[in-house]
């Protein structure tokens, strides 16, 4: 269960998609992101879930790990599709059902089923966009060209490479705490404390059993990790150089051009079929 | 059919505190063709007997004890606790987390209350038992543990490493369970520390007569504490035996990563130089008989010439 989580994993492999640059693929799923908010209509929101699908394709991760990723957002899509379903509401909308539930009426309007849907999509073709990013990208990639992106802040003393340490120690951090995790969960379980049944309000209490010693463990590997940071002359001042430099190919300016496409493609959509939210 | 089975594999258990039947595991989450985590592990412990697991890293002796109180279950095999099928229905899977009382490694990142007596009581007030009982465990198993009663109010993060552990043993002693499996009870603790605690082992074993399994890396403490020794190999029951059958297999140990105690390897190249030696010498008590022994019957020699 707590291993389902697939925050910073990286499915290691050859396809174009890995071999990207890391700053390219960061701004260029930014930009997917905005593209995603920009459409308005069925036809552009068909066309970026298609080209979300032939992302996930291109990237020849399995489609068991991509769909992993999506399951602990499956509620939220879940519950922010019903949301949208049954209460958009307001003048001149095309009601289509109304259910008599007990004292109240639900009211299904064509605009809440319209919503309901761009919502969903769009919510399914972030984490996909995101979680694509995250497989096709080693955290230490990841965090280089976070880095090397945001480097002109440190002309305005923004301690960028500070930041970037903090990420990737955070990044790296992550697999050890799941393990940790579940560890001490298995030693409370041992003890008997029930973590998987009983109501919600009984099963968060059954976790603080759980946190504190995790939270105790985090702040001593911290502690830890300080000194032997400090121990080794780190100080976060000076230009650190990467082991790994970053370079753009003409792959790279292609996806760049096939992205500048995709929301001119977009918007002239948007423009000649009008909006629908 | 399944039901007679059952039954009938749980009347031949009924003596065995822990029996393992064939249990297989492997982790759903590696890729395939990854080895199994422990293969075909077959082994019973009878009641009051302390057993003690040894393997090297990576063996399966960590998957396997999780597999004694329900915290993984077998892909294949039964687990008989106490000569019940633990994995029979919901009941007994939480019945076996009491019954068999498991210690992990390092037990002392569990602990998280806020005070030393409060911890201690956690897995008995989770078995639901009236507080006056919970009271008296608390007040045993710390003793038991040698906490001295002063720092029970204490928080359990003020201790000391040593106490710390003894205090997270305690916690599962308080539930005093039929079987109590250790994961290496001794890592990381200064000589002291890992004295009391094998002392403390020792005096639980004397006075409550409950079975012990025992997870080790230290072939002395093995030599010292077991009656028997499992010996893991690559997820499977390599050897199951007593102490002097399994450390008489030096070779096939060496061959598993694994050693037989210092003593016992002096003793094997006093042997190799001549000298006419007894087999079975494991601890040091034993070592310095056999010389004594050694010395008197050469004394003997010299006085008959």
């Amino acid at each position: 269960m707590i291993k389902d989580i697939t925050i910073g994993q990286y499915y290691a492999g050859k396809s174009p998609l890995h071999r990207m640059d890391a700053r390219m693929k960061l701004l260029l799923t930014l930009g997917f992101m905005v593209v995603i908010f920009v459409c308005k209509n069925f036809f552009s929101l068909g066309l970026l879930a298609a080209a979300s699908v032939v992302l996930a394709l291109l990237s020849r991760v399995p489609a068991g790990m991509l769909l992993r990723s999506m399951r602990p957002i499956v509620m939220l899509v879940l519950f922010t599709g019903t949301l949208n379903l049954l209460y958009t509401k307001g003048e001149g909308m095309h009601t289509l059902v109304e259910l008599p539930v007990w004292r109240w009426t639900l009211t299904i309007t064509r605009e809440g089923v319209n919503t309901a849907i761009f919502t969903t999509t769009r919510i399914l073709c972030l984490i996909l966009a995101s979680s694509l990013l995250t497989y096709t990208t080693t955290p230490s990639m990841l965090t280089t060209g976070m880095e090397r992106l945001l480097s002109p802040l440190s002309k305005l003393r923004v301690p960028v490479s500070v930041f970037a340490m903090m990420m990737t120690l955070a990044l790296r951090f992550v697999p050890t705490l799941i393990e940790e995790v579940d560890r001490i969960m298995n030693a409370q379980k041992s003890r008997g404390s029930n973590l998987e049944t009983g109501s919600l309000g009984k099963r968060i209490k059954a976790f603080v059993p759980v946190l504190v010693p995790l939270f105790v463990s985090a702040f001593r590997r911290a502690a830890e990790l300080a000194y032997a940071m400090e121990s080794r002359c780190y100080t976060g001042a000076g230009a650190r150089t990467s082991m790994k430099r970053l370079r753009l190919r003409w792959s790279d300016f292609a996806a760049a051009g096939c992205m500048a496409l995709l929301t001119a493609g977009v918007i002239a959509i948007n423009y000649f079929w009008g909006s629908v939210i | 059919m399944k039901d007679g089975q059952t039954r009938e594999a749980a009347s031949r258990a009924a003596a065995a505190a822990i029996e393992c039947k064939n249990i297989s595991y492997r982790y759903p989450n590696l890729p395939k063709g990854a080895p199994h985590a422990i293969e075909q592990v077959n082994f019973a412990v009878d009641t009051g007997e302390l057993v003690a697991i040894i393997g090297h890293t990576g063996s399966g002796k960590s998957t396997l004890i999780q597999h004694l109180n329900a915290l993984l279950k077998p892909q294949e095999g039964m687990v008989f606790v106490d000569g019940k099928n633990i994995w029979e229905n919901k009941s007994a899977v939480r019945a076996a987390r009491f019954v068999a009382g498991l210690c992990f490694q390092y037990p002392e990142h569990q602990l998280f209350e806020e005070t030393v007596e409060k911890d201690i009581a956690f897995g008995p007030r989770n078995m639901g038992l009236p507080k006056e009982e919970v009271h008296r465990r608390v007040r045993e198993a710390a003793a038991f543990v040698g906490l001295d009663a002063s720092l029970l109010p204490k928080s359990p993060f003020d201790l000391s490493g040593g106490e710390k552990r003894r205090a997270a043993i305690a916690g599962v002693l308080a539930m005093e369970p039929r079987v109590l499996v250790l994961d290496e009870p001794t890592a990381g603790l200064d000589p002291q520390g890992r004295e009391r605690v094998l002392q403390m082992i020792l005096r639980y074993r004397a006075q409550t007569g409950k079975t012990i399994l025992l997870v080790s890396h230290n072939m002395e403490d093995v030599a010292r504490l077991a009656g028997r020794v499992l010996v893991m190999h690559r997820g499977r029951a390599a050897m199951y035996g007593t102490v002097e059958e399994v450390f008489a297999q030096a070779g096939a140990l060496n061959a598993m990563g694994l050693t037989v105690p210092s003593v016992t390897r002096i003793f094997l190249r006093l042997r190799e130089m001549g000298l006419p030696v007894r087999d079975g010498v494991f601890t040091m008590e034993q070592g310095i008989a056999e010389l004594l022994r050694l010395r008197a019957e050469g004394e003997k020699e010299v006085s008959h010439d």
